[in-house]
C-alpha cells in the first residue's frame, strides 16, 4: 500500500509563549507561525499576549507592536502601511489579506497569523514569491505597439481606457493566487489569478498591437484552463478587484474569436 | 569577528534602488548596452513610488495652453529661489518628452474626451508666470505612482535588467575620493556581496521615517544618503522637509493634493474656507509649505476641529459622485479604511504630515554627485537620482507632481551620462580590502550588539524629537534642544541591542542598520535647520520670519562624522542652461 508522508519538518509544533508584561486588562492572544531556516528546528506557533489598550486598529499594528515591544526576531515584510505596495500579504484568521488594511477587530477570538498558504517559506511570515514573479515576466507586461512616432502620445478613448479599470490597480500581493486551490495544486504551470489578471490588462489595452499573440500565448490547458471558477481569488482580493471575471473574459475571447 | 564569505560581482553600473528613478535609469543603461545590476531591499513594485497619487507634471498643454517656461517659473518660485535654475530648466524642458515616453511604455493615464492624457490642476502650477491656474499634472486616476512604477518594472523586464532583490546595501567602496562599487547583504540566504562598478547610481529615496508621523513607508530610511555620509561626503539642504497638508489625522496616510485639484477645500472648526485668507488667488492650491503653515496657524489659534482641536477638515462631498469615482477612487478607499469616512458624505480629518525630503545627495543636472573642496567638484563614479538626490530642482519646497517627473527625467539623464562616461566592459581596478573590512566591521558590530537600548526605543526617541523640535514652525530654542536630544539618541547607539544573530531575513538587524542610517540624517537635518537663520520654503523660523537672500540664498552642505556634523554652504546656481529662457531673479513669494 502506498504511504504518503509529509516531510519531517513540515509539522508545526507548539512554540514559545510570551506572557503580557504590561499588566494590561485588555489582552489578546496572537498566534504567529515561526520558522527560521538557519536552525534545524520544525516550524512552530508562538503565542504573544498583546496589550490591546495601546494598539491601533490594523493587524500590522499588532505585528509592529510585537516586534518593537516583545520579540524583535519576528520577521515579516511591510512597507507602505496603507495598502498600495502589497508587501504585507499574509493569512490572518484563515483569510488572505494585507496586514495593513485588515482590522483585527474583524477577526473573532485568538488571532492566528500565518504566511500566505502553499508557498515555500523563507522565514516566519515571509513567503517565497519568486515563482509568481517569473510567471508575471512570462506574460510580457509591457506595451507592444507598432507606432513609430516617439514624439506623440497614442490616443485612447475614455471608453477604451475604462477597460483597464479593475485590472491596472493590481498590487501583486498574491493574496488571490495563494487562495486558489488550483494554483496550490499546479502553481508551477497554471499562471493563477494574479498573473492572468495582468495578462488580461495587456490584452484589453487598446494601444497594444499584439492582442492575438497575447491571447494565443495563454490559451493553454495548464496556463489558463486550470481555472475552475472557484472564485476564491475574487473574495481574497484586498483591492476589491475581480480576477475571476478577467479570467472568464479571456476564456470568452478565446471561445469567440478565430485564434 | 566572524569572517564572512564574500561573493564578488562586476558590472559597468550598479543602480541602488528600484523605485521610479532607479528603474528608469536601469532601463536607459540596458538600452545603452551597459552591464547593469539593480539592487533593492524590496521587490521593485513595493517601492514607495507606488504611493504617489495625484500625478506627474509636464507642460503638455493637453487641457489649455501651456509652456515649459511657465512650469519653470512655478518651480523656481515654489522652491523659494533655492533651486538651481539650470537643473530646473532641464527638468521642465525635458518633462513633456518624458511623459510621452511613459505613455509609450504603457502607463494607463486617464484620458480627455479627445483621448489625450488627462491633466489636472495642482498646487502652485500656473499659466503665464503666475497668472491663473493651469492644468499641468498628468494623472492615472489617483494612482499615478503605482501605474508608473509597475510600467517601469515591465520595461526593465523587457530589457532583461539583472535584479538583486531583497539585498540590503551596507556601504560604498571608495578609493581616493572615487566610488568603485558597494557591498550588500542578501537577506534571502544571508550572504555578503561585493559589487564592483564604474558608476554607482544611488536611487534609494527619502528618509521620512526620521519623523514620527509621515506619509512615508516603513522602508523610507534614506539608506543611500547615509552611505554617502559614511563615505565622507556631504548631504545638501537637509533642513527642507516637506509637510504635506493632507495626511489623515492619526494615521498619516496620504490624501492626494489632487483632491484639492479636483475642487476639494479645507475648512476649520467654524466651517470657514480659511485658505482664502492666506492665499487669496491660489487658495487651496497654494504651494504645500504655504498650506501646511496656514493649517498650523489655524490649529494654533484654536480653530482646529476634534476633541483636541488639533486638525482640520478636507471637504469633497460637494463634488460630483462620478468625478470622485473616476478620478479619486484610491483616496476614497483610504478615507474609508483609515478614517472611517465616506467622502461623498463627510469631510476627511487631516493634518500636515511629513511627506518629502527636498534635501539629499547634491548633484548637477547630469545626476553626477557633487562635493565642495574649495570649489564645486563632481565625485567620479557616483551619481544620485530621485528623492535621494538634491539636484536641486525643488529647492526649499517641492511642488506637488514635480517629484514623479524628477524621477523619470533625472533617471534618464543619469543613464545618458553614464553611457557617455563608461565604455562597456572596461576592466575594474583593485580596491583595498580595508574598505570591505571597514564595512563588515560595522555590520558585525551591530549584528552582535548586546547593549541595553532596543532599536525600536531609540528610533521612537529620534522620531519624537524630530516631530516636536524640527516641525512646520521652528525656533532657535527648539532647534537647539533638537540638536542636543538627537546627539543623546545617537549616543544611545553605543549600547544598542540586537537580539537576532541570524543572517536570513534578520529584520531585527535590518531595522538596526536602517536606524543607524536614519540617525545620521536626523543629525544633519536638525543641525542644518539650526544654522539656517531665515525663513524660506518649508523651513519656517518664527525667530527669523523673513527670507534673507543676502546671507542664505545658498545650499547648506552637511557632513556627518558620528554624532557631530559640519556645516558649510555652496552657491545656488544663478544662471540657466541655455538662452531659451532667462534667469528668474528672486521676488516676494505670494500665492
Amino acid at each position: 500500500m502506498v504511504q504518503i508522508n509529509l516531510p519531517k519538518n513540515s509539522e508545526v509544533k507548539k512554540g514559545k509563549y510570551y506572557k503580557d508584561q504590561t499588566g494590561s486588562d485588555n489582552i489578546r492572544k496572537v498566534n504567529v507561525y515561526r520558522w527560521d531556516p538557519s536552525t534545524e528546528e520544525n516550524p512552530r506557533l508562538d503565542t504573544y499576549e498583546v496589550d490591546m489598550n495601546n494598539c491601533p486598529s490594523k493587524v500590522l499594528d499588532i505585528l509592529n507592536k510585537i516586534k518593537n515591544e516583545i520579540d524583535p526576531s519576528l520577521a515579516y515584510r511591510r512597507s507602505c502601511a496603507h495598502g498600495v505596495c502589497g508587501s504585507c500579504a499574509m493569512n490572518m484568521g484563515g483569510k488572505n489579506g494585507l496586514a495593513c488594511t485588515t482590522s483585527h477587530e474583524e477577526i473573532d477570538g485568538d488571532l492566528d497569523i500565518y504566511p500566505l498558504p502553499h508557498l515555500n517559506v523563507k522565514r516566519d511570515l515571509i513567503g517565497d514569491l519568486d515563482g509568481l514573479y517569473k510567471q508575471y515576466q512570462s506574460i510580457e507586461p509591457w506595451l507592444k505597439t507598432n507606432s513609430k512616432s516617439n514624439s506623440n502620445e497614442i490616443y485612447q478613448s475614455k471608453k477604451d481606457r475604462e477597460k483597464l479599470d479593475g485590472a491596472y490597480e493590481c498590487i501583486m500581493c498574491a493574496c488571490c493566487s495563494t487562495s486558489c486551490p488550483s494554483y496550490w495544486w499546479n502553481g508551477d504551470k497554471y499562471l493563477g489569478p494574479a498573473v492572468l489578471l495582468q495578462a488580461y490588462r495587456w490584452i484589453v489595452d487598446s494601444r497594444d498591437d499584439e492582442r492575438k499573440a497575447r491571447l494565443k500565448k495563454v490559451a493553454d490547458e495548464l496556463k489558463l484552463y486550470r481555472c475552475h471558477t472557484i472564485l476564491n481569488c475574487t473574495s481574497a482580493c484586498p483591492k476589491g478587484l475581480n480576477p475571476a471575471k478577467a479570467i472568464a473574459e479571456i476564456k470568452k475571447m478565446l471561445a469567440t474569436s478565430n485564434i | 569577528m566572524k569572517s564572512y564569505n564574500i561573493i564578488d560581482h562586476e558590472y559597468d553600473v550598479v543602480v541602488l534602488g528600484a523605485g521610479g528613478s532607479g528603474l528608469r535609469a536601469a532601463v536607459g543603461l540596458s538600452e545603452a548596452g551597459l552591464k547593469t545590476a539593480c539592487i533593492s531591499k524590496v521587490f521593485p513594485t513595493r517601492s514607495h513610488t507606488s504611493a504617489a497619487q495625484g500625478g506627474i507634471s509636464a507642460a503638455l498643454g493637453n487641457m489649455g495652453e501651456d509652456d515649459w517656461r511657465w512650469h519653470m517659473y512655478d518651480t523656481v518660485k515654489g522652491a523659494d529661489w533655492l533651486g538651481d535654475q539650470d537643473s530646473i530648466e532641464y527638468l521642465c524642458k525635458e518633462a513633456p518628452a518624458a511623459v510621452i515616453e511613459l505613455e509609450k511604455y504603457g502607463v494607463p493615464f486617464s484620458r480627455t474626451e479627445e483621448g489625450k492624457i488627462y491633466q489636472r490642476p495642482f498646487g502652485g502650477m500656473t499659466k503665464n508666470y503666475g497668472n491663473g491656474i493651469v492644468q499641468r499634472t498628468c494623472a492615472a486616476a489617483d494612482r499615478t505612482g503605482h501605474a508608473i512604477l509597475h510600467t517601469l518594472y515591465g520595461q526593465a523586464l523587457k530589457h532583461n535588467t539583472e535584479f538583486f532583490i531583497e539585498y540590503f546595501a551596507l556601504d560604498l567602496l571608495m578609493k581616493d575620493g572615487e566610488c568603485k562599487g558597494l557591498i550588500a547583504w542578501n537577506l534571502n540566504d544571508g550572504t555578503i556581496h561585493r559589487f564592483r562598478a564604474h558608476t554607482v547610481i544611488i536611487a534609494t529615496g527619502g528618509y521620512g521615517k526620521v519623523y514620527y508621523s509621515a506619509t512615508s513607508a516603513h522602508t523610507c530610511t534614506g539608506d543611500g544618503n547615509a552611505m554617502v555620509l559614511r563615505a565622507g561626503l556631504p548631504l545638501q539642504d537637509m533642513e527642507f522637509v516637506q509637510f504635506h497638508p493632507t495626511g489623515i489625522y492619526g494615521h498619516g496616510t496620504l490624501i492626494s493634493e489632487g483632491v484639492r485639484g479636483e475642487g476639494g477645500y479645507l475648512i476649520n472648526s467654524k466651517g470657514e474656507r480659511f485658505m482664502e485668507r492666506y492665499a487669496p488667488n491660489a487658495k487651496d492650491l497654494a504651494s504645500r509649505d504655504v498650506v501646511s503653515r496656514s493649517m498650523s496657524i489655524e490649529i494654533n489659534e484654536g480653530r482646529g476641529v476634534g476633541k483636541d482641536q488639533d486638525h482640520v477638515l478636507l471637504n469633497l462631498s460637494h463634488l460630483d459622485k462620478d468625478v470622485i469615482a473616476e478620478r479619486l477612487p484610491g483616496i476614497s478607499d483610504a478615507a474609508r479604511l483609515f478614517a472611517d469616512v465616506d467622502v461623498t458624505k463627510d469631510p476627511i480629518p487631516v493634518v500636515p504630515t511629513v511627506h518629502y525630503n527636498m534635501g539629499g545627495i547634491p548633484t548637477n543636472y547630469k545626476a553626477e554627485v557633487l562635493t565642495v573642496n574649495g570649489s564645486e567638484k563632481t565625485v567620479p563614479g557616483l551619481m544620485a537620482i530621485g528623492e535621494a538626490a538634491c539636484v536641486s530642482v525643488h529647492g526649499a519646497n517641492r511642488l506637488g507632481s514635480n517629484s514623479l517627473i524628477d524621477l523619470v527625467v533625472f533617471g534618464r539623464a543619469a543613464a545618458k551620462r553614464a553611457a557617455e562616461l563608461i565604455k562597456p566592459g572596461t576592466p575594474h581596478e583593485q580596491i583595498a580590502e580595508s574598505e570591505t573590512q571597514k564595512c563588515l566591521d560595522r555590520f558585525d558590530k551591530l549584528r552582535n550588539a548586546q547593549g541595553q537600548n532596543s532599536t525600536a526605543e531609540l528610533r521612537l526617541a529620534m522620531q519624537k524629537t524630530m516631530q516636536s523640535k524640527c516641525a512646520v514652525f521652528r525656533t532657535e530654542k527648539n532647534l537647539k534642544e533638537g540638536v542636543d536630544e538627537i546627539k543623546k539618541t545617537y549616543e544611545g547607539m553605543d549600547s544598542i541591542s540586537v537580539k537576532d544573530r541570524s543572517l536570513v531575513f534578520n529584520t531585527d538587524l535590518v531595522e538596526t542598520l536602517e536606524f543607524d542610517n536614519l540617525i545620521r540624517q536626523a543629525v544633519t537635518t536638525v543641525d542644518s535647520a539650526y544654522h539656517r537663520k531665515e525663513s524660506r520654503g518649508a523651513h519656517a523660523r518664527e525667530d527669523y520670519p523673513k527670507r534673507d537672500d543676502e546671507k542664505f540664498m545658498q545650499h547648506t552642505l552637511a557632513w556627518c562624522d558620528g554624532k557631530n556634523s559640519k556645516i558649510s554652504y555652496r552657491e545656488v546656481h544663478k544662471s540657466t542652461l541655455t538662452n531659451e529662457v532667462q534667469y528668474f531673479p528672486p521676488q516676494e513669494r505670494v500665492y
